[in-house]
């Protein structure tokens, strides 16, 4: 069964005061993510991730469309006994502490006081808040809220987590915590949806991405099958290259870039049009001596630019006016 | 319910922690200092003074804080986006728009039950300080309970001004609802006028709308029986209970009002 599937999802707001435009905030978006499955959501800034997320929390209606979680339409109170979500940059209540805000979410899942005290200090460990959990939450700095945040989406367990920017004000440390807390999840079964636009992140955790773009869907898969295909060509990593011999490399085409090392070593770019058995014949031909290759692969980061700027700018609906 | 009340606790303790509390300290001091300055100035009779003066004060104080804590309870959590954790929890929006109601209901309740009991303490001081001679004029004694009839009414007013605030607050800003609030209020105390509008004007059509605004407008005046029990006037039993139905009644249709109003917004 899927954990969350979304049915042309789509969120319009009118925007201006005297002749209110509709602005496409969100186009058609159907998903489906699998249970376990950690699944980031990606995209620039604006592209409709942020909606996506309150939409699926019911914080907003959509215009049309429809979603599920777990099997229940977005809303469902037994549902939400099941789910964890993370807003972006969260705000909490500011006189309550880190500890009280923690008991106060895990009794609105009915769990006895004790039970309370119990999850909300393991969770506060699990994200390195230390004894400042006993501090009102207008002291805490970004980054501790955001970890407060973390915590709080966990408090009962959940089967499937929504997290909107996890990574966003944390330092690399904490970054890496949680990548750790994520990788856990994944481990438990917890299914994960994310939204970020850090690459790496996604490099490190997703099985599969969606890709947004303008609101609208612009590619979803596993990571693998979004890059692999785009393989460049390859990059020798050779040693001691004399200029006679680079000279004639670019010459002939064999090698469309070099980059120095320093003391005869060179990086090379060479196109897939050249099979990789050939130019390392000819290299080692001309004297020099191979340290590595490794193929060229279009990085997530330069898909997403080019999926970006291949997507519609327009948001508004065309109304005719 | 159990969600409710939970939201209400909550409400509750930022109301501590707000020290919103902390204005009743002052409501104390001042209504002691009164009563000492008044104690050293008249010879006699003045008791009724600090009757009519306690009585505005819990009145007002307490106006204010079902204003300006009512106005805030809701917009503040859209507003600093408090909102969206709390609702991807399992709480359901009318349980959140109820829960924040009744822990300001209870905040307002515990204030004024601590100014009550601050009021008829310096009765009762007061009390000791006039003669069997000077206290047989007095219309009542010093710490008559007649006079929590009054209070009471001020709780169902006060009640009532709360369910206003949170229900403009589900969908305008502080100011804005303040402002509405604070309207209604003084509208609400000059309500019975709209009655008698007939008399004075020739137009049907004004007679009609006038009556129109009467039943619509809440009618503050109703609750306002502090002159009677300071005098120690009757009150029928029937009218506290029938204004006390219309106050709960007006507050039902209020707080529907903003459930349904809230359940359908979107939050930005
Ligand atoms: N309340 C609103 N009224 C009008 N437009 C809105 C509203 N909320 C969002 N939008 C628009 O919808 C679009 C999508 O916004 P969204 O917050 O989903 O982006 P995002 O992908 O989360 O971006 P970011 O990476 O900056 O967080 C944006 O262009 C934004 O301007
Ligand atoms: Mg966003």
């Amino acid at each position: 069964m899927a954990a969350i599937r979304t049915e042309a999802l789509t969120k319009h707001y009118r925007v201006g005061f005297w002749r209110p435009r509709p602005y496409v905030a969100l186009e058609g978006l159907t998903l489906s993510v699998s249970e376990g499955e950690v699944f980031g959501c990606l995209g620039p800034n604006g592209a409709g991730k942020t909606t996506t997320l309150k939409l699926l929390m019911q914080l907003i209606y959509p215009t049309s469309g429809s979603a599920e979680i777990l099997g229940q339409p977005v809303g469902d109170v037994r549902m939400k006994r099941r789910i964890g979500y993370l807003p972006e940059n969260p705000y909490f209540y500011d006189y309550l502490t880190a500890e009280e805000l923690l008991q106060y979410f895990a009794g609105l899942f009915g769990y006895a006081p004790a039970e309370r005290r119990r999850r909300a200090a393991a969770l506060l460990d699990q994200v390195g808040i230390g004894a400042e959990r006993r501090m009102q939450l207008r002291t805490f700095s970004k980054g501790m809220l955001q970890r407060v945040g973390i915590a709080q989406a966990l408090i009962n367990d959940p089967e499937v987590v929504f997290f909107d920017e996890p990574m966003s004000g944390l330092d690399p440390l904490g970054r890496r915590e949680i990548r750790q807390v994520i990788l856990q999840l994944r481990e438990r079964g917890c299914t994960v949806f994310f939204s970020s636009h850090v690459l790496s992140d996604a490099e490190a955790l997703c099985s599969r991405v969606a890709i947004l773009a303008s609101g609208r869907l612009a590619g979803v898969g596993r990571l693998t099958d979004l890059v692999a295909f785009q393989a460049r060509g390859w990059e020798l990593v050779v040693g001691g290259l004399d200029d006679a011999a680079l000279a004639h490399a670019k010459m002939t085409q064999l090698v469309v870039r070099d980059t120095p090392l320093g003391d005869r070593r060179y990086a090379l770019e060479v196109p897939l049009s050249v099979s990789p058995e050939r130019a390392i014949a000819e290299l080692t031909g001309r004297g020099a001596s191979l340290v590595s290759i490794n193929p060229l692969r279009e990085t997530l980061e330069d898909y997403f630019v080019r999926q970006v700027a291949a997507a519609p700018h327009e948001r508004g609906l065309g109304t005719g006016t | 319910m159990r969600v409710i009340g939970h939201v209400a606790v909550n409400v509750f303790k930022e109301s501590v922690r707000d020290k919103v509390l902390y204005s009743l300290v002052a409501f104390a001091a001042l209504l002691i200092g009164v009563a000492y300055l008044i104690g050293q100035l008249t010879a006699g009779q003045d008791v009724k003074i600090i009757k009519d003066l306690g009585l505005a004060a819990i009145a007002t104080f307490g106006l204010l804080i079902a204003v300006f804590i009512g106005i805030g309870l809701v917009w503040k959590e859209v507003d600093r986006r408090s909102i969206y954790s709390l609702l991807s929890k399992p709480i359901r929006r009318h349980e959140f728009i109820l829960g924040k109601y009744a822990g300001l209901s209870l905040t307002l309740i515990v204030n004024v039950a601590i100014m009550t009991l601050a009021f008829y303490a310096v009765l009762a001081y007061m009390n000791t300080q006039f003669s069997e001679a000077s206290r047989s004029v007095w219309p009542a004694p010093a710490t008559d309970p007649g006079m929590l009839r009054a209070i009471g009414l001020i709780v169902v007013e006060l009640l009532l001004v709360t369910a206003i605030a949170l229900f403009f607050s589900t969908f305008s800003s502080p100011l804005l609802s303040a402002g509405l609030t604070f309207g209604l209020w003084v509208i609400g105390h000059f309500n019975a006028d709209l009655r008698n509008f007939e008399a004075v004007v020739e137009s049907k059509t004004a007679a009609y709308l006038a009556r129109g605004l009467y039943y619509v407008l809440p009618n503050f005046a109703a609750f306002d029986i502090k002159t009677q029990v300071v005098n120690a006037l009757p009150v029928a039993p029937s009218y506290l209970a029938a204004t006390t139905a219309y106050g709960l009644v007006y507050i039902s249709f209020l707080l529907v009002g903003a459930v349904v109003i809230f359940s359908r917004r979107d939050f930005k």
